[in-house]
């Protein structure tokens, strides 16, 4: 029901989705007879899935990740070819009560549960975004389960300046990113407030 | 000293007439006795709540134009930014249907920084409007019509309340739920185009009295009887586009009329009923009893004059070509006070037509020429917008500007 198209030439899967419910798009429609041979990806909706409109660096994706199976998943990577690399992030309080942002090896969603991610808590960090991210562009972006199952999400880009996030580096695409740490990335969490969300927060 | 309630009920004796007063009377005694008598306070009757109502976005046409006013409105236009081309407007029409399907649905729209604020619906719609430039931009023909309305003799038009390349008009029964949605839609705008007028009105507010009730302005007259009503046949053939890219649309002219509440002050009630032609007290025309009832433009006085007067804006308002009609939409605003004044008054009057040519502009022409209520109000700000089609879940606000 999806109509992509690609929006400009050079785009990189940057594309138009005629959908504006994200609705996200898997490999199997229907669980198995035995559910826990069911591809994860199967029993995960993504809905309300927005990303930070960037002019390049660095950005973030948000949105709600459902969880309506009966068993639990685990998100273990996530990949755009709208930039070089995508971690998943949690948002929690380091030893002297600051919120800090940091990467964690997967996303767990009990069955039945939602993970919020959302400005200032839980995100998926975007690095080296390959063009420029505007305003109504779609991004499609690739979750991958910890069974090898993976789910296509498209993200609406929005102009966003809220809960203090600055997610611009500097000379990101320069960088490891796999041993990036945010405190050198003159990101300023210091003030954020209300992060409090943890993983698999039912909502 | 009487309590509120009694002075209230007296101060209505005197508006309802003396036949009321009697019981009027009775009933303020009545509440006052009780209120001195019994001990605990009565029951109040349920409240009914209508925060949750929802108008839906979807459909062949855009929602807002067929429903009973909201209590409120807001009508913004925007400038589009140089950089706004075709693609951009694409991108920017399909975030502003986004923010609006869910905003009027009562759900926080994306990236909302106050999702709080999106629960409470109350018929909040928001509805798109195009001028000239942003079609051009958009490569398609500009409508004849979708253009500045020719000048009129009695406009005193200023450009802080006049043009525009896109018109969101975000209503609802609720200021704070359009406060809301109008700052969500402009954050979600505001790569493309920058605000370039906005206008707020007013009505009663939802529950004060009958929905539907023919709205008063603030010269405390009934006004805007003679209305073309959605559902029927006649507000379909006077307002929707049939043909092109606007099929399923159609056009709005908004024009802001400031009202001299205080030389309006100087005429006696006579005098102004007369130069509506209808009277003050329920907006019947001179010649009958109800509002509804037809007026007799052919009554004459004892004296041989016209009992509706020739200049009076019912006679005026009125054409004999009866194609020239339209759907009006008014909001009254009632803004600050410059020095010297006690008020800034008026009303935002928007016209709903298939084409302003044929049928808005013979009737502002005749109201231009000839109307005694010109004495007291003046045209200060004009614009004309083409009115997208509406979409179905899944499209956008725009899709057939950009096919």
């Amino acid at each position: 029901m999806r109509t992509i198209t690609t929006r400009r030439a050079g785009a990189l899967a940057i594309a138009l989705a005629a959908a504006s419910a994200l609705v996200a798009c898997s490999t199997a429609d229907a669980p198995g007879p035995d559910a826990s041979t069911a591809p994860q990806a199967d029993s995960v909706v993504v809905a309300d899935a927005w990303i930070k409109a960037a002019e390049d660096g660095m950005t973030a994706a948000f949105g709600t990740i459902a969880n309506e199976g009966d068993e639990a998943v685990r998100i273990v990577a996530v990949e755009s070819t709208a930039a070089t690399a995508m971690e998943l992030h949690e948002t929690v309080e380091d030893d002297s009560g600051q919120m800090i942002m940091r990467e964690v090896d997967g996303f767990d969603i009990a069955p039945g549960a939602s993970m919020a991610l959302e400005p200032g808590g839980d995100h998926l960090m975007v690095m080296g975004t390959t063009a420029s991210i505007v305003a109504g562009d779609d991004v499609v972006m690739t979750l991958t389960f910890d069974d090898g199952s993976t789910l296509d999400v498209t993200a609406t880009a929005r102009d966003y300046s809220g809960a203090n996030e600055t997610y611009e580096g500097g000379d990101m695409g320069e960088m490891d990113h796999g041993d990036m740490d945010h405190g050198d990335m003159g990101m300023d969490h210091g003030d954020m407030q209300g992060a409090d969300d943890a993983h698999g927060t039912d909502r | 000293m009487p309590d509120p309630a009694s002075r209230g009920l007296s101060r209505r004796q005197l508006l309802l007439g003396g036949a009321a007063a009697g019981a009027g009377a009775a009933a303020a005694i009545g509440a006052d006795a009780v209120a001195r008598v019994v001990a605990a306070p009565a029951a109040t009757p349920a409240e009914v709540l209508h925060g949750d109502a929802v108008v839906p976005f979807h459909g062949r046409h855009q929602a807002a134009l067929a429903v009973t006013p909201q209590a409120h409105a807001t009508l913004v236009a925007l400038d589009l930014l140089d950089a706004t081309d075709a693609d951009g407007l694409r991108r920017m029409l399909r975030i502003l249907s986004d923010d609006a399907a869910r905003l009027t649905s009562g759900e926080a729209a994306l990236a909302d920084s106050e999702p709080e604020l999106a629960l409470v619906p109350a018929r909040l719609t928001v509805t798109i409007g195009v001028g000239p430039r942003l079609v051009a931009r958009a490569g398609k023909e500009v409508p004849a019509w979708l253009a500045p309305l020719p000048a009129f003799a009695i406009d005193r038009l200023e450009d802080a309340w006049s043009g525009g390349d896109l018109l969101l008009e975000v209503a609802a029964d609720d200021p704070l739920t359009i406060a809301h949605a109008q700052r969500m839609l402009l954050k979600g705008s505001r790569s493309f185009a920058a605000v370039r007028w906005v206008q707020s009105g007013f009505r009663r507010s939802r529950g004060a009295e009958r929905q539907g009730t023919t709205m008063r302005n603030l010269f405390g007259q009934v006004d805007g009887t003679v209305n073309p009503q959605p559902g029927t046949a006649d507000f379909d053939r006077l307002v929707w586009i049939r043909e092109g890219w606007l099929a399923g649309g159609t056009s709005l002219v908004v024009r802001r009329i400031r009202m001299d509440l205080d030389r309006w002050d100087r005429l006696d009630r006579p005098g102004r009923e007369q130069s509506v032609g209808r009277t003050l007290a329920n907006g019947a025309p001179l010649t009958g009893s109800w509002e509804r009832d037809e007026p007799d433009f052919a009554a004459l006085t004892p004296i041989g004059f016209p009992v509706i007067p020739e200049f009076s804006h019912l006679r005026r308002a009125r054409s004999d070509d009866t194609s020239q009609r339209f759907h009006r939409r008014a909001f009254n605003y009632d803004e600050a006070p410059t020095a010297g004044s006690v008020s800034e008054s008026g009303m935002i009057f928007t016209a709903v037509q298939a084409d302003p040519l044929a049928q808005f502009v013979p009737i502002q022409q005749r109201l231009s020429d000839l109307d005694l209520l010109n004495e007291w109000t003046t045209p200060i700000g004009s614009a004309v917008f083409a009115i997208l089609p509406g979409c179905e879940p899944g499209g956008f606000v725009g899709e057939t500007l950009l096919a």
